[in-house]
């Protein structure tokens, strides 16, 4: 692999690699869906430092250009993460599903409770006035 | 207040109205209800309506479930089968905001659920019998398709399966409250229910043309209906159970705790 592709994804990997931790550290990303970006970016790194994984790697899947072998774990990594993504807010709708029906019941119930209670406590003020 | 029932006295029966911007129909149909079926206690949900849909469900003295945004007709109705299941009503009967199910057909509904086989649904049906009722091309290829299917997968005759005039009693609705369909919920829920060996079982109805509004189903979504329940239905038949037990990790429905 050409020296100035090795040191552009070597470069990427770290970029990406930092930019997870720092937005973990500013709480600005859950751990939960930081450690698939991590496994990520630490796959990508390793196989960019480490030439001869690579080429192994590549001659294994038929990949005439080793780069390639890389692009090809990056995608692969890209829509592992798509899919996580969609199971995750899968997982978000369900749950606001339960808190809206959860909410639309204690509306009502509470609705219902002030409208027996003003009933009940009409005569009371009536005697008041 | 509209509220005209205190919380003693309630019937053990619930009728419940899934309305999404329905105010031209919604006031029309509850006040059918209370007309013909005096002895039900009726329930609006407000499926997140743009227009004054639970203004005109409220005056005409239903109670209100509002969403607080649009959950789908799958969503609201369960929440309809939770609050039935907490309040504890005996039956439950579903009957569409817009007018197209004729509040008279309830007594029929009940008169099947008394029969001797005791079944735990009853689906009002448009093509059990000849009833004049004609549904849209694209609509009735998809019924047919769904009704051959479930009649299968059944071993029992299933006419219309998309019908959402349904009368439910306690098992079934503790079985949906726990786990219901999200969008185009009546197919998948017939399934369900054979899973947990609860039985339906469907009686003629008459049903009108829609009233007004706008259906849940456009022509453009016909396709999309189609593709999604096919695949519910078909990987629902992959599952170990149709409905998640509270404690199993899979489903958030299963950890509200009902």
């Amino acid at each position: 692999m050409d020296a100035r592709l090795q040191i552009v994804a070597i470069l990427g990997a770290l970029g990406l690699l930092l930019l997870v931790l720092e937005l973990v550290r500013r709480r600005a990303l859950m751990e939960r869906y930081a450690l698939l970006w991590l496994l990520c970016s630490f796959v990508v790194l390793g196989l960019a430092v480490w030439q001869d994984a690579l080429a192994v790697l590549a001659r294994q899947m038929g990949i005439v250009s080793a780069p390639n072998a890389l692009f090809f774990v990056a995608v692969g990594f890209i829509l592992l993460l798509l899919l996580h993504f969609s199971a995750a807010m899968s997982r978000l709708s369900d749950q606001s599903k339960v808190l809206a029906q959860r909410q639309a019941i204690l509306e009502q119930q509470l609705h219902e409770l002030e409208a027996s209670r003003a009933e009940n406590e009409e005569p009371v003020m009536g005697s008041l006035r | 207040m509209p509220y005209r029932t205190p919380l003693i006295e309630r019937s053990s029966c619930l009728a419940v109205v899934p309305a999404y911007n329905e105010e031209a129909t919604v006031a029309g149909v509850v006040s059918d209800l209370r007309r013909t079926a005096p002895q039900l206690d009726v329930v609006v949900i407000d499926d997140g309506s743009t227009d004054a849909t639970a203004r005109c469900a409220e005056q005409a003295g239903a109670r209100i479930l509002r969403m607080p945004f649009n959950l789908g007709i799958g969503g609201a109705v369960q929440a309809c089968f939770k609050y039935a299941h907490e309040q504890g009503y005996d039956f439950m009967v579903q009957v569409d905001g817009d007018g197209q199910h004729d509040p008279a057909e309830i007594a029929k509904l009940f008169r099947a659920m008394g029969e001797s086989d005791r079944p735990d649904m009853i689906c009002g049906s448009r093509f059990a019998d000849a009833t004049g009722y004609v549904a849209p091309i694209s609509r009735r290829t998809g019924i047919h398709v769904f009704a051959f299917l479930l009649s299968r997968l059944l071993r029992q005759p299933v006419t219309d399966p998309t019908s959402g005039f349904r009368l439910y009693n306690r098992r079934a609705i503790a079985v949906f409250a726990r786990d219901y369909p999200h969008d185009y919920p009546e197919v998948e829920a017939v399934l369900m229910l054979h899973h947990h060996r609860l039985t339906m079982r469907e009686v003629p109805v008459r049903m009108f043309q829609r009233g007004g509004g706008v259906s849940s189903i456009g022509s453009g979504k016909s396709f999309y209906y189609m593709v999604k329940v096919l695949l519910a239905l078909f990987v629902g038949l992959g599952r170990r159970r149709a409905v998640p037990e509270p404690g199993e990790p899979a489903a958030v429905a299963a950890e509200s705790g009902i």
